[in-house]
């Protein structure tokens, strides 16, 4: 077993591994995190098969890039964005199982009974355009610009897009001044909003304030955390306060 | 090593993520799952250039890469609509074309 079969075995289970905690995992922040993981192993199998420009690209841009973008949109949507396993369509899962297996088996069986010759490499390659990243420069820029500058267009137009739909119209006016002022002093918070609890447990943004009574207030929480399942353990808490 | 078995761990990569689409009702983790089968299309484009001694099969995956990224930001900036009026990313509750 040489180094390439120990890297490929390892990070590929791996691989495996992310996806299918992905696909099991009821929140979608693990999800989040398991993919990042799954394509940190693909990274890896990139270095070992002679690609390391790309290996870099996947874990700047998919890790660092696509990855964090999801986590910024979940905080966005909410980090209850939890799944629900409940089927609104009958026999939907096992259907989509039965699909997916006979899918796979169907791919890995045609795959792995086609003979394999020997991979070539890319030493030689590289070195007939005196190095890999010039050869992948002199394909970039040469053999396929147009392709490189028609997606350039395309990565301008997903940034306008981006902007024209996530811009959001102001529904009400702007509140002015004197409203502000009539509020803080006449509304019905005129103090201030509690913190959030600082509890000898727990001490964060998801934790709500302790009242007198002993129960939770919920005006202590930022709006994202105010949903069902956010908080952490009330109960617990509460308890703890009694 | 032989070299079809990078083929054959894209091909389970793919189907995991084609599985996930299929099963999941959260936008955004069928979103991932889009974006597992992607990675795995990369992972049998990068393993074939390198049976065939080519570059071409890396700038082909660096191109899906870059599309992979302009997709992301238009498909999140729908889902984030999506969930402005409706507060819910669920793909069940998007079943009406407005409102």
């Amino acid at each position: 077993m040489n180094g390439e079969s120990v890297v490929f075995w390892v990070s590929g289970t791996f691989a495996v591994v992310g996806a299918l905690g992905m696909v099991a995992s009821k929140k979608a922040v693990h999800s989040a995190l398991w993919v990042a993981f799954a394509m940190i192993n693909i990274a890896v199998l990139y270095f070992s098969l002679e690609a390391p420009f790309l290996g870099v690209t996947q874990i700047i841009v998919y890790t660092g890039a696509v990855m964090m973008l999801f986590l910024f949109v979940l905080m966005i949507v909410g980090v209850d964005a939890s799944d629900s396993f409940l089927e609104t369509i009958k026999g939907q899962r096992l259907l989509a199982a039965m699909f997916a297996f006979a899918f796979g088996g169907l791919l890995v069986a045609s795959i792995a009974t086609t003979l394999a010759s020997p991979s070539a490499g890319l030493a030689i390659t590289n070195a007939g355009y005196g190095g890999h990243l010039q050869g992948l420069a002199r394909l970039i820029f040469g053999t396929y610009l147009f392709s490189f500058e028609a997606l350039s267009a395309l990565l301008i137009t997903a940034a306008v897009g981006a902007m024209v739909l996530a811009h959001n119209e102001r529904w009400t006016p702007r509140k002015t001044q004197d409203q502000l002022q009539r509020e803080r002093t006449m509304g019905n918070h005129v103090t201030p909003l509690p913190a959030p609890g600082v509890l000898a447990r727990s001490n964060s943004v998801d934790t709500p304030a302790l009242l007198p009574d002993g129960s939770t207030s919920m005006e202590s929480l930022p709006n994202a955390f105010r949903g069902e399942g956010q908080v952490s353990k009330p109960e617990s808490i509460e308890e703890a306060g009694k | 090593m032989n070299p079809n078995n990078y083929l054959i761990l894209a091909a389970i990569l793919f189907t995991i993520g084609a599985y996930g689409v299929l099963v999941r009702r959260n936008a955004i983790i069928v979103f991932m799952s889009v974006e597992l089968m992607l990675n795995a299309a990369n992972l049998a484009f990068v393993a074939a250039a390198r049976n065939t001694g080519t570059l071409d099969g890396l700038v082909v995956a660096f191109f899906v890469m870059v599309v992979a990224a302009a997709e992301v930001v238009v498909g999140l900036a729908i889902i984030v609509t999506i969930f402005r009026t409706r507060r819910s990313a669920s793909i069940d509750e998007a079943s009406l074309m407005k409102y």
